[in-house]
């Protein structure tokens, strides 16, 4: 057991993997030599060398479109795109073919590959590096879209992505790469894909949140605790496609409420689709109409504005009051 | 401080063995065994009947939209040929001959294009992968199969099919360059037949030659006679030799002519003269390959008969597939179906069974809802 942070948990994750496996390889750009541009390949490139830890010409689409061929051929390619907003120049491999192969030669091949991209704002950076867009992913049939919250969960969620036989997009939000230690096992942990975690027990208000989100949406339920005497239940996500739906909508039968957080723009993001689905599976205990905090549905605001535009504690706090008052 | 030259004015080579009025180099003439000539000449000719056979099912509504290949036979055979089973075919939408070579059943290409994904499906030890159709996106695969095969230590080269339109895709630079800084066993066969659908390829690029843009990554490139099956099967030979021996990628530029249409929604009078199309009919692969096995004795007179019993047996097979079953929709979206696929699986079972249509809410089919909307208020 060992404290990690998110960047040494998933650096972790890769290794042990990397041992287990030969067919496992890492490709992306700076990822060898460097050790990624936030560190989450360093020292592996020493370790398995550059036929392995692929610092690979600065192209997107050859980066996932040469990935989708190893993953034909039999490899595991675990692909690095340096930030989720440059992904659009590779966003045709990854909606054309990585999520489309099993189906278009009907089972004769798969396409296990994962495309690990940084994504989400806070952390003062220009357009293109701050952006939260799984939503494009999640829509895609084929793919599997995973976001964890924090080291032991992203560890234990990138060692499954690495072993599924499908495609998994994995989104590491920046601002958690650092942000907290937390004890990670020294043995390989692995986490299922498409399970959502209850973090914490509550019976009047169910708060569903992924990501950098999650720490907001605990946070609002300490405060909700505190403030109003109102016990709030947390979901954590972890795997947007394929939804756990049966963990959220179990929750909302018991407490009639739910709010969404996500960091994603509002109109037709992830909230649509788990708002939908407790309507669908819960409809009769909803006791309030469910609530979205979300990012406004605006481009990129720039990061002097963009506390104005990424869901904050008041605005959580805000929602959940106004559904626990309804 | 002077300009300094670095490389050398680069050259491209043409290559032309059994020109369209049926003159041999006899210095350049590569030795084919006599069966294999015949047999690369019957598949040549069973990819033109088959072309021509597949336009009239379209007409007549028994298959869907495809892309002849009429005029671009010697292309696909003088290549494919050079293929060993255990190599990589990565073909693009237009090489329904080198598909049957390498063993493709016609009525598997049949149901393809008849819109049955099954007919998609290569099979299982075939090296070969699925019809790809977002013009240049297959290259990258094709690349990354190299790489693989490199990575293993296999005894493999991947040979990636792909037309004139698509060297002005993002990919196909990605690819090539990625080919050339891995160094990796790949031919790129370009067909160049003149025409992306309605542009011709004047438009397409400013370069003399497609094979000149290799030279950019850092390797061979050669133009060919596409019309030419022995330029094209001699060019594919130096390129696959020198792929297995470790020297990396070579791009062909087979110049050729598609003397169809783009495809069966294709009508290529609004774009192109017929006296064009005329040259390029004297050009005709076939006819001068003819030429050249009659010389030596080599062409059976019955050939034609055989071809077109074969398909016609195809298609029979073809048509006596049953009707579409929709729950396979749900088998091959993931390797293990998740629960809401479950789900939108049980809803169409349940709908075929009889039951209520395929739009009814899943909320309709959640009974514990119901009581627990007594006991809450």
């Amino acid at each position: 057991m060992a404290k990690l942070n998110m960047v040494k948990a998933l650096n972790l994750a890769l290794l042990q993997e990397m041992e287990r496996d030969e067919d496992v390889l890492i490709i992306g750009e700076d990822v060898g030599v460097d050790g990624g541009v936030f560190r989450v390949t360093e020292d592996l490139h020493r370790k398995f060398g550059s036929k392995r830890v692929i610092d690979s010409p600065l192209a997107e689409a050859a980066i996932v479109g040469t990935s989708v061929g190893m993953a034909l051929y039999g490899l595991k390619p675990v692909c690095e795109i340096q930030f989720s907003g440059f992904a659009f120049q590779c966003f045709h491999q990854i909606e054309n073919h990585a999520a489309r192969y099993r189906m278009r030669s009907q089972g004769r091949f798969g396409i296990s590959m994962v495309i690990r991209m940084p994504y989400g704002g806070g952390v003062r950076a220009l357009e293109h590096h701050s952006e939260s867009e799984e939503q494009f992913y999640a829509h895609v049939p084929g793919l599997k879209m995973v976001i964890p919250s924090g080291p032991r969960n992203a560890r234990g969620l990138l060692v499954s992505a690495i072993r599924d036989p499908d495609p998994v997009i994995f989104f590491e939000h920046k601002a958690l790469y650092h942000a907290a230690k937390e004890d990670v096992p020294d043995e390989i942990e692995a986490l299922p894909i498409g399970r959502a975690q209850l973090v914490r027990e509550g019976s009047d208000l169910t708060l569903i949140a992924y990501g950098a989100m999650l720490r907001l949406a605990r946070e609002a339920a300490q405060v909700l605790h505190d403030e109003d005497g109102v016990e709030v239940e947390v979901i954590d996500l972890l795997t947007i496609s394929p939804l756990d739906r049966d963990a959220i909508t179990a929750s909302v039968r018991k407490t009639g409420r739910a709010v969404i957080v996500h960091e994603a723009p509002r109109s037709f993001g992830p909230g649509a689709e788990i708002a939908t689905s407790i309507m669908e599976g819960a409809f009769l205990s909803l006791e309030a109409p469910i609530a979205r905090v979300a990012a406004y549905d605006v481009p990129f605001v720039g990061f002097a504005r963009e506390k104005a535009n990424v869901p904050d504690l008041a605005r959580v706090l805000a929602a959940a009051r106004e559904t626990l008052a309804y | 401080m002077p300009r300094s030259i670095l490389e050398p004015r680069f050259q491209v080579e043409h290559l032309s063995i059994l020109d369209s009025d049926g003159n041999l180099d006899a210095a350049l003439e590569p030795t084919i065994a006599p069966d294999q000539l015949k047999r690369m000449y019957r598949a040549m000719l069973l990819g033109r009947r088959l072309d021509e056979r597949m336009v009239r099912l379209q007409r007549q509504g028994r298959i869907g939209t495809f892309a002849p290949i009429k005029g671009q036979e010697a292309a696909q055979i003088g290549s494919v040929v050079n293929l060993r089973p255990s190599d990589w075919m990565v073909p693009s939408f237009r090489e329904t001959a080198a598909m049957v070579w390498r063993g493709w059943p016609i009525e598997k290409l049949l149901s393809f294009f008849a819109g049955y994904l099954e007919g998609g499906q290569p099979p299982r030890d075939q090296h070969d992968l699925p019809i790809t159709i977002p013009v240049s996106t297959q290259l990258p695969h094709a690349v990354g199969l190299a790489y693989a095969a490199q990575y293993r230590d296999d005894d493999v080269v991947v040979m990636a099919y792909f037309g004139d339109g698509a060297t002005s895709e993002g990919d196909f630079h990605e690819a090539l360059n990625f080919a050339g800084v891995w160094h990796v066993p790949i031919v790129f066969v370009c067909q160049n037949n003149q025409w992306a659908i309605s542009v011709p390829l004047k438009k397409q690029t400013h370069s003399r030659t497609l094979a000149q843009k290799a030279l950019a990554y850092g390797f061979p490139g050669l133009q060919v006679d596409g019309n030419d099956v022995l330029g094209v099967y001699a060019a594919t030979r130096e390129a696959m030799e020198r792929a297995r021996d470790g020297g990396g990628p070579t791009l062909l530029e087979c110049v050729t002519y598609r003397l169809g249409v783009h495809t069966t929604a294709d009508d290529p009078t609004k774009y192109r003269s017929n006296e064009e199309v005329a040259e390029w009919e004297r050009k005709d692969p076939l006819t001068r390959f003819a030429a050249y096995l009659e010389k030596k004795g080599l062409l059976d007179d019955r050939l034609e008969d055989e071809i077109d019993a074969e398909i016609a047996a195809a298609v029979q097979r073809f048509e006596a597939q049953g009707p579409p079953e929709p729950l396979t929709m749900f088998d091959h979206a993931y390797a293990v179906r998740p629960p809401h696929l479950e789900a939108q699986r049980a809803q169409v079972a349940g709908s075929l069974a009889g039951g209520a249509p395929h739009g009814t809410p899943e909320t309709a089919a959640s009974p514990p809802m119901r009581g627990q909307r007594a006991a809450r208020r």
